[in-house]
């Protein structure tokens, strides 16, 4: 990609060599473990349990999927984190846009004071049992609300937002639309958030999988099975034995429980990052330019 | 990162007209913020003040003002427990394990992609590396958990190799170790692509002309690249330095188990064990506030120095 060059320098030629093999052993470190659990997944439970198993299945089948699917705590679960990450995703994204654009205008008295507000937050945060407290206090616990309305703000992507805002669209525009008689509200409406597409955009894809693969808030103020997330569903099938006994139990004879067990824990893994991993090859790219975005200086 | 509060144009206080007249012209931002301010309000900044009660034996009776001030007694007793010392020693050891290994991955697969020859080859690599981070830490550790126990793949390829099967997940000495590379696993490829962006901005006139002059590869990116990437290399390491004391819960909480408690337990387990396990809810308070303050002084201490050595911050 740098400065091409026709003949290449032996000094060159090794580094070219030695820089795939590089590649090569991040691509194999990274792959070699999902692919396994992938096909571990769809192996006979006695090829596995006999180490045969590695990058090819063997015995193909799907028993263990049909297990999951049967799996009332996993539909719920996936429900459940669907309706959190809709909802969360919606209100973090009012709520950033909200918070981000007064503190892109330059001359808006307390901005300097409002921004520092928000930027202590990020690097003071109060003691978990506070925290609990207060949203205890608040009535949150237990409810969908205790999952979408602490973390409606992240300070991070407000200030890529704020940045954003004021890097991108031009001060004429923004003098032009008030000599007009545009008011701010009007401004941020029509003016700055059509322009601001691929910031939210990235806004919303940040947001969506913090609020999917988040699993300790979810763990601490949900208790009830009903409201459960699919990442705090998935952590009890893996960490309780019983709760794979019972799925175990109904596809095989005693002998092979245990082998079983071992299949559904990898059937799990895949099933709970199927939706992230199928989204992902569409959304790489914009989370890319979020990191792009989040490294400029503003 | 961003710079907060810079007033590029508009002197402040151009605009003719008093101090009231420029807060009427933009009275509709106040009335936008509100909702945002209030939501900090409520859920940041209450709890903050909330965190008085590691001065007080908090009882729920009498509530965050009322109930009876100890100053610090807390304090005093999490620094005199055997405890302080383990947990301390723990969170160090393992944030900063976790630092010093995981800072160089990043920057050597941004440069080794940057010149690579074959473009499908670079973007099929960038791609698999950065997707472990869309993976759930609950998922990452259950890929763990499979990939290193006692039977897994790891231990059959050990005993194929002829040695003896390992009990990774168990062993308390590899608590850190598991923990340190499935983060550079996990996190590898993402760390990648800040340093692959600043790499792209670096002038291509540079890199013509050393190689005009007969520079390798090696001596460009010794002299080209390691250079323009210090910046970002030197926020990254700010905002690490600044999270040593708060490393979090999730992940470390989801490795736990019986066996390797005694190097596993950090100040953010042990605050969450004491505190709404063990309902001791002043005395856990007073240890994240510990955690907290400590936290704070770090980073402002790191971003100061990096100002003065570097010219770079974060603020």
């Amino acid at each position: 990609m740098n400065g091409k060059k026709k003949t290449i320098s032996r000094e060159n030629r090794i580094f070219y060599i030695c820089n795939n093999i590089l590649l090569l052993l991040a691509f194999v470190i990274v792959a070699a473990p999902l692919i396994n659990v992938l096909v571990s997944s769809v192996s006979s439970p006695s090829a596995l349990i006999r180490g045969q198993v590695t990058f090819w299945p063997i015995g193909f089948n799907l028993d263990a999927y049909k297990q999951i699917f049967q799996s009332r705590l996993l539909l719920i679960g996936y429900k459940n984190s669907i309706v959190y990450t809709v909802v969360g995703t919606i209100i973090n994204i009012v709520m950033t846009v909200l918070a981000a654009y007064p503190l892109s205008v330059k001359d808006f008295v307390g901005r300097k004071a409002l921004t520092g507000l928000f930027v202590f937050t990020m690097i003071f945060t109060a003691p978990l049992i506070p925290t609990y407290i207060n949203i205890e206090q608040l009535g949150l616990v237990d409810t969908i609300w205790a999952m979408v309305l602490p973390g409606a703000i992240s300070v991070y992507n407000l200030i890529i937002a704020r940045t954003f805002f004021q890097n991108t669209i031009p001060d004429e525009m923004l003098e032009a639309a008030r000599l007009d008689g545009a008011d701010d509200i009007c401004i941020m409406t029509r003016l700055v958030l059509p322009l601001s597409k691929s910031i939210l955009a990235v806004l919303v894809l940040y947001y969506a999988v913090a609020h999917w693969n988040t699993y300790f808030d979810a763990y601490i103020y949900l208790s009830s099975e009903e409201k459960f997330t699919l990442q705090v569903v998935l952590r009890n099938i893996m960490s309780t034995a019983a709760a794979l006994q019972e799925m175990a139990d109904a596809t095989v004879d005693q002998s092979n429980r245990a082998a079983m067990i071992e299949v559904l824990k990898y059937a799990v893994i895949v099933f709970g990052s199927l939706p992230v991993i199928a989204l992902y090859p569409a959304v790489q790219k914009h989370f890319v330019k979020g990191v792009m975005i989040g490294s400029l200086k503003g | 990162m961003a710079k907060i509060g810079n007033h590029s144009g508009a002197p402040a206080a151009k605009a003719a007209g008093s101090l009231k007249k420029r807060i009427m012209r933009h009275w509709q931002l106040y009335l936008i913020i509100l909702l945002p301010v209030i939501y900090l309000i409520v859920f940041k900044y209450k709890p903050i003040i909330g965190s008085q009660i590691a001065f007080r034996n908090y009882n729920f009776r009498d509530g965050i003002w009322g109930s009876a001030w100890v100053g610090l007694n807390h304090f005093v007793t999490f620094f005199k427990s055997p405890q302080f010392s383990r947990v301390l020693i723990n969170t160090l050891g393992l944030s900063i394990y976790n630092i010093v290994v995981g800072i160089f991955p990043p920057i050597i697969l941004a440069l080794a992609l940057s010149y690579v020859r074959s473009r499908i080859w670079g973007k099929t690599v960038q791609m698999v590396t950065y997707m472990p981070y869309f993976i759930s830490t609950v998922l990452v550790i259950g890929i763990l958990n499979q990939m290193f126990s006692l039977s897994g793949p790891v231990n059959n390829i050990i005993e194929a190799l002829g040695g003896e099967r390992v009990h990774f997940m168990g062993k308390p000495k590899l608590f850190k170790t598991m923990y340190v590379f499935s983060d550079v696993w996990k996190m590898t490829g993402y760390n990648a692509v800040i340093y692959i962006s600043a790499l792209a901005a670096v002038d291509q006139q540079l890199h013509e002309a050393a190689t005009v002059d007969g520079a390798s590869i090696w001596q460009r990116i010794r002299h080209i690249d390691i250079p323009s990437i210090m910046p970002t290399a030197v926020i990254l390491l700010i905002m690490a330095c600044g999270k040593v004391m708060s490393l979090g819960y999730e992940k470390v909480l989801l490795m736990q188990n019986d066996l390797n408690v005694q190097t596993s337990d950090i100040i953010s387990t042990y605050v969450y064990r004491i505190g709404l396990q063990g309902m001791q809810y002043s005395y856990s308070t007073a240890i994240g506030l510990f955690q907290s303050v400590v936290s704070l002084i770090l980073l402002v201490t790191v971003n100061a120095i990096s100002k003065k050595l570097n010219e770079t911050s974060l603020w």
